[in-house]
């Protein structure tokens, strides 16, 4: 479906054979989309901001999971854990060293892919589902060692206060003004993944996601790229986790949970595996239904009076769950691939195939 | 290391090693006839203790007439999980059917804490807690002998879950349905083949992991208590399912009772590091036999050809 392009649009060079974005139009929208997400702060409501803000946060842990999950094919649990680890390091390195906040996001994403190949050594041994197995054992033993290592610089499990970032004298205190740090970041993690994807890391990728012995025999190491996968997936996973702690000011080992490396990998079923549009729809979809579970709460509250306490604790799992299931059942695909089957039938409009 | 504890957290960790065995042996039975690993069984076992506690304490049901309500309410339930949930799925890859349980393991925590609230429960007890038993130990330390402490409702649960697990591996062994079974659990296509209904063998090994989850979180809630969290527990049986093997039903005692004991071991460390150490040492157990063992002690290993 990919490959049906409007009428006109032909390859007249290599250079336009590889391009992603092939229409003047495309850039023109694209630009004024971008725009539109900087002037947010000018137009929309603090809440409007603060959840798009932790939207974009969302879609970098869920990037990065999608090029282990969706495009290596590898099960991971712990897409919190590693955000957990990306945080400390960051927040540690902030608070302790006193560097800044800039320099720190980068190094905390390269400690976090450092843990993340830690935990894909395993993929060596094992693959499908006892990998899901070894990574959510991560879930479990990194938010230990932080509650119980050294209890005097990392706080056990009080967690740690993270200062907000400063550059050139201006503090990124309130959501409008974190929301540019968001929004950079998540477009040069944005163009990262695309350009991983569509290299030759990410045809190896999908090489071993195909069929892993069939890919080592063509002379893919398997081995070596299953670990590249689990460290950019935790690299984006520390990304993401430096840049939540920062905008929430708070961490400990329960602020990225289990629940979280499950909602993880709803978006990316929700949004469509081993697509770069899938996260990025999973995620909205996901958060946008969070979102109304509390909305919705004090309404659930007259129908059932028994839970006054518990309704939108109730709801959260209920509507993420069962959108999940109805998803699996009838799109499997996600809704990246529901996209290009729009955009399929809208230009070959009038015709049905 | 607390040598004169030792013996008590020995034996108290052993008796931990049963509910977890009998936790495992649930999602054993289901990934033995269905090759699905079961992340739902947490909230299917919630669910059971929850619907027992309903009929006894709040419609007002001796609690042996509640028990045998909800085993049969979880038995409809499991059926109904894989008729309408995972039915569709057949044949689907692996990711899929592991989001599809996961999936569940949300929506029926959400059930459970909408229609239940999340308020913690005083279960009817079922064992006396105020007579634990005593063993005089042959140990002595300070000229006396270590007594170990055993609570009733540990040594029952215990003897219980073990009695579960016997009386799955008899009805595999002895019974017909259990030979269907042990047929699916070969080849799905083969055991069609020859006339066994793979459909009723799925339903039936969902209705089972169904009973066995009700059992088990009627023990755990008569020692532990009731809320929202008792789900949590069977997140320390997967490793007891890995150790012990996936598709082996022995292998989940020897699995339980060793993950059990190693917890209790570390319990009566000295050193508090070490002792904190208790909650993700089943974990830990699980990275190094996946490194070393990824079949686990007693599962059947499998060869893949291109």
């Amino acid at each position: 479906m990919a490959i049906l392009r409007p009428a006109g649009d032909f390859d007249t060079t290599y250079a336009h054979d590889l391009r992603t974005i092939r229409q003047p139009w495309q850039w023109a929208v694209l630009i004024a989309f971008i725009i539109a997400l900087y002037t947010l702060p000018f137009y929309a409501n603090q809440s409007i901001v603060s959840l798009v803000n932790r939207i974009g946060i969302t879609i970098i842990a869920v990037q990065g999971l999608s090029i282990l999950t969706g495009y290596t094919g590898q099960i991971s649990l712990g897409q919190a854990a590693f955000m957990t680890a990306g945080g400390y390091i960051s927040a540690l390195l902030v608070t302790r060293l006193g560097w800044s906040f800039f320099i720190a996001l980068p190094a905390a994403a390269l400690g976090a892919g450092l843990i993340g190949l830690l935990f894909g050594l395993p993929s060596l041994r094992v693959k499908g589902f006892y990998l899901a197995m070894s990574t959510l054992a991560a879930q479990f033993i990194i938010p230990w060692f932080t509650r119980n290592a050294f209890p005097d610089i990392l706080n056990g499990a009080q967690g740690l206060n993270v200062p907000v970032p400063v550059l050139f004298g201006l503090e990124f205190n309130t959501p409008q003004r974190y929301i540019y740090i968001t929004i950079t970041v998540l477009i040069i993690t944005t163009i990262a993944a695309y350009n991983i994807t569509r290299s030759r890391l990410g045809r190896a990728f999908v090489a071993i996601r195909d069929h892993d012995l069939a890919a080592e025999l063509l002379g893919v190491n398997p081995f070596r790229y299953k670990l590249q996968a689990f460290f950019l997936a935790s690299m984006f996973a520390g990304i993401a986790g430096s840049l939540a702690v920062h905008n929430i000011r708070h961490l400990n080992s329960e602020t990225f949970n289990l629940i979280d490396s499950i909602i993880f990998l709803g978006m990316l079923i929700i949004g469509g595996l081993g697509s770069n549009l899938g996260p990025i729809f999973g995620a909205i979809i996901v958060e946008l239904l969070i979102e109304w579970a509390t909305l919705f709460g004090p309404f659930f509250i007259t129908i059932f009076p028994t839970t006054a306490s518990g309704a939108v604790q109730a709801l959260r799992p209920l509507f993420f769950g069962t959108t999940l299931i109805l998803f699996l059942i009838f799109e499997p695909r996600g809704l990246a691939h529901r996209w290009q089957l729009i955009k399929a039938a809208w230009r070959l409009r009038p015709f049905s195939h | 290391m607390n040598w004169q504890l030792l013996p008590q957290f020995v034996v108290t960790g052993l008796l931990l090693g049963g509910p977890l065995a009998l936790n495992a042996l649930g999602i054993v039975l289901i990934f033995k006839s269905t090759y699905i690993f079961n992340f739902a069984q947490g909230q299917m076992l919630l669910l059971g203790a929850l619907t027992t506690w309903w009929f006894a304490v709040v419609l007002g049901f001796p609690l042996w007439i509640s028990i045998i309500f909800a085993l049969i309410l979880s038995a409809i339930l499991g059926f109904l999980i894989e008729r309408v949930t995972l039915r569709p799925l057949t044949g689907q890859h692996l990711l899929v059917i592991i989001l599809m349980t996961l999936g569940l393991s949300q929506v029926l925590q959400g059930l459970a804490l909408l229609l239940f609230g999340s308020v913690q429960r005083n279960f009817p007890q079922i064992f006396s807690t105020t007579a634990p038993y005593r063993i005089t130990t042959p140990f002595i330390f300070n000229d006396n002998n270590i007594v170990i402490i055993l609570k009733q409702n540990l040594v029952w649960s215990f003897v219980i879950a073990i009695l579960g697990v016997l009386i799955i591996s008899a009805l595999f062994r002895f019974t017909r349905i259990g030979l269907t079974m042990r047929g699916t659990s070969e080849d799905h296509e083969l055991a069609q083949s020859i006339g066994i209904n793979i459909n009723r063998v799925f339903g039936i090994s969902w209705a089972l992991a169904g009973i066995v989850a009700t059992t088990a979180g009627v023990l755990l809630a008569t020692s532990s208590g009731l809320d929202m969290s008792l789900s949590v527990v069977v997140l320390a049986a997967f490793p007891v399912v890995l150790l012990g093997g996936l598709d082996s039903i022995p292998g989940t005692i020897v699995g339980g009772l060793i993950i059990g004991v190693s917890m209790g071991i570390v319990s009566a460390s000295k050193v508090p590091i070490v002792r904190d150490m208790a909650e993700i040492v089943p974990y830990v157990l699980l990275l190094i036999v996946l490194l070393i063992r990824p079949e686990g002690l007693f599962g059947q290993k499998r060869i893949e050809r291109i």
